[in-house]
């Protein structure tokens, strides 16, 4: 293998117009709002301290590299194959609705139980149904609040539902799960 | 130098250095050793949790995590044809048919000697030209810092052969999302469309964890389980180091190219190692072996890979440029406790330097320590499933996107990210230009504006002979890489098969009616020719 061949990433051509064709209409609006969401200011004494410079340069940038590559693509229109691989972008659609409930569950039900039960439902969804790999996976969750709210202190609130537990053992949860 | 060694011995002694150092040298080999996950997604996790720890701690952690992923990464690769870390891939050309071949552990001897070579030879660089850079780092000015930022950003993109336009975009959308926000200068704001959550500006670590940790997340889980089967490998872990000796010239000029092409920004691994191992079998006496499980090419390859990390850490700690995605995430790290990398670091911080230097080396030693007694076991982190990895990594994601300021909105943006993380990665178009568009755009404004503010004349820029070394390489490398693009340029060819078939025989026939038969016999009678000759 050549060198050039060897240094040359392969792309994967299905989808690949439907993606620049979109970060190219995005590039195109976003420039048309330049003189809406940036200002040029007057007492500005050279071009480099204008605040519209480098959202200029940046989009710019974008409209020319969308805007060339898809000239040069050899098909400029999406075909049923391209349709296909874009369906194929909203699949993790599911999990980003997983992740989501999931952060805004965290502050009311606390670290530890949401984190258990994200670990072990999704574990389970994903076609894990043994018990040795739900407990593997009730391990992780207690294993992550452990080392990051315990050990490390990383900054997560405690859940609402703490407030319930008694006295020490509230503060105990509220302070380490 | 001598004189402040004590010092940096003395920071690498404090309890939670040291430990930092085990469990980011560990945790790094045990994360590379698992495909899918890589350094990437770890520093990205880990990073929020390391704004709580001394810049030294937290710095030695994700440097363990970085300089230790590789050596990992060559398991996978060699074992399983599977690059563990994005870097080892090239290692499974001539891992992989040596494991078929039965010879799997003196492949990995093999990878983890060049791999220590490789660590060992660019920290002593490292320490070697740090007089040098201690000297040269002061002369670098504003505009000096900006035209190398510049260069940066130009050489990502030049990086990216086949892929340039799109890594233009890209960047040209990560320096976008730098100025989303107010605006330093004349607190205006730009791009925030009336909405207050974007008054701020857009988290770089919250668009680093959409990018790569989410998006990771989403593509193992949307991916299908593999069966594993880990092949029986016998023999000494050892005789790889005893093999290496007998190729110093590979080690050391794959070395070499891992130290220069880290240095560089924006160049970093893959190209210090395709031009390694393009070097190497150029080099050697049997060329025909490589990709067919040659020793020499899986020395070329983890020599020049390992190298990268330490000489990596030269721009960011001299000019505060980082070179690549891991880097600019480290970045983070010092901005967040106030130190800023550059030219100062090196007049006021040296202990500091010095510190990491050393902790680069002892990491290298720790990791093949490791790795010696551990391979056995560590071989089975390559069975965990993908589905169930993906879970894990969304759960870790979420603490790291979380604990930045416990803002619903930051997981909200980062799964945006990774929205379009997941994209990217399954069109297999480059994600690292969005990062350094988004740090070294900040850097070009800011440098930019400070270094316009002292010029006259548009000449006076490139006066200083540093700034003007910058211009003509900048100018050099623009140049020849439209050149380049000029001369591979190609019409797209917008035929349909059936139509490419239809004109090809169309002009084959044309012209007088026996043209096409009389070809055909021309052929027939050379063929017949060359077979009496070859007989």
């Amino acid at each position: 293998m050549s060198k050039p061949q060897l240094l040359e990433v392969k792309t994967r051509v299905s989808g690949q117009v439907v993606f620049v064709v979109f970060g190219f209409l995005v590039a195109l609006f976003l420039l048309s709002q330049i003189g809406t969401q940036t200002e040029w200011n007057d007492r500005a004494r050279t071009i480099a301290a204008q605040p519209r410079l480098w959202p200029a340069v940046a989009l710019c940038v974008m409209v020319a590299g969308f805007g060339l590559h898809w000239r040069l693509m050899r098909r400029r229109r999406p075909n049923s194959l391209d349709w296909g691989e874009a369906r194929r972008w909203i699949e993790p659609l599911e999990f980003l609705v997983w992740f989501i409930v999931y952060v805004f569950a965290v502050p009311r039900l606390g670290f530890l139980p949401m984190s258990l039960l994200f670990a072990c439902a999704l574990t389970w969804r994903l076609g894990y149904r043994s018990k040795g790999a739900l407990a593997v996976a009730a391990l992780f969750a207690v294993a992550v609040t452990v080392v990051f709210k315990g050990l490390l202190g990383v900054n997560i609130p405690g859940g609402q539902i703490y407030e319930l537990l008694p006295g020490s053992v509230r503060t105990f949860f509220l302070v380490y799960l | 130098m001598i004189d402040i060694l004590p010092a940096a011995i003395e920071v690498l002694m404090r309890w939670d250095v040291a430990l930092a150092l085990l469990v980011g040298s560990i945790g790094g080999v045990a994360i590379g050793a698992i495909p899918g996950v890589g350094p990437a997604v770890a520093i990205a996790i880990l990073l929020p949790a390391t704004f709580s720890m001394d810049p030294i701690v937290g710095l030695t952690l994700l440097l363990g995590i970085y300089g230790s992923s590789m050596y990992g990464g060559a398991i996978p690769a060699i074992l399983i044809n599977t690059p563990g870390t994005a870097v080892n891939a090239l290692t499974t050309y001539d891992g992989y048919p040596m494991t078929a071949r039965g010879e799997g552990r003196r492949a990995l001897s093999l990878a983890y000697s060049a791999s220590f070579v490789g660590g060992i030879f660019s920290v002593l660089c490292l320490i070697l030209l740090s007089p040098v850079l201690a000297k040269v780092a002061p002369m670098f000015g504003s505009r000096e810092i900006f035209l190398a930022a510049l260069l940066g950003i130009i050489l990502v993109v030049v990086a990216h052969r086949g892929q340039m336009l799109i890594a233009a975009a890209l960047s040209g959308f990560g320096i976008l999302l730098s100025t989303v926000g107010l605006e330093p200068a004349a607190y205006t704001r730009r791009y925030t469309f009336e909405q207050s959550w974007l008054a701020g500006g857009i988290d770089l670590i919250v668009v680093v964890l959409g990018l790569f940790a989410l998006s990771q997340a989403f593509l193992l889980m949307t991916m299908d389980d593999e069966k594993v089967r880990l092949p029986r490998a016998r023999g000494s872990l050892l005789q790889g180091f005893r093999e290496l000796a007998r190729h110093p010239r590979v080690a050391g000029v794959s070395a070499s190219f891992g130290v220069v092409m880290g240095m560089i920004p924006g160049v970093g691994e893959f190209t210090a190692q395709f031009m390694s191992y393009t070097s190497a079998r150029n080099l050697s006496k049997s060329p025909q072996s490589f990709g067919n499980g040659s020793s020499e090419g899986l020395i070329a390859s983890e020599t020049a890979n390992n190298a990268v990390p330490a000489a990596a850490m030269i721009p960011l700690l001299a000019l505060g440029i980082p070179g690549e995605a891991l880097t600019a995430m480290m970045l983070s790290v010092f901005y967040v406790h106030n130190v800023v990398p550059g030219p100062g670091l090196f007049q006021n911080d040296m202990d500091f330097v010095v510190a990491l230097y050393l902790a680069l080396l002892i990491l290298n030693v720790l990791v093949v320590l490791f790795l010696l007694a551990s391979t056995n076991q560590l071989v089975h982190l390559t069975r965990i499933p993908n589905r169930f990895l993906g879970m894990c990594v969304l759960l870790l994601s979420f603490v790291g996107v979380y604990s930045i300021r416990n803002s619903t909105v930051d997981c909200l943006i980062a799964a945006g990210f990774g929205m379009l993380g997941f994209v990217l990665k399954r069109l297999n178009l480059p994600i690292v230009p969005i990062i350094l568009g988004m740090v070294l755009g900040g850097i070009m404004e800011v440098k930019f504006r400070t270094s316009m503010a002292r010029v006259r004349d548009p000449l006076d820029f490139i006066e200083r002979p540093i700034a003007f070394i910058l211009f003509c390489l900048i100018i050099v490398i623009l140049l020849s890489t439209i050149w380049r693009a000029r001369r591979d340029w190609k019409a797209a060819d917008r035929r349909t098969p059936q139509k490419k078939a239809s004109q090809a025989f169309s002009k084959r026939i044309s012209g007088r009616s026996t043209r096409h038969f009389e070809n055909r016999t021309k052929q027939q009678r050379r063929r017949r020719f060359y077979d009496h000759v070859g007989s």
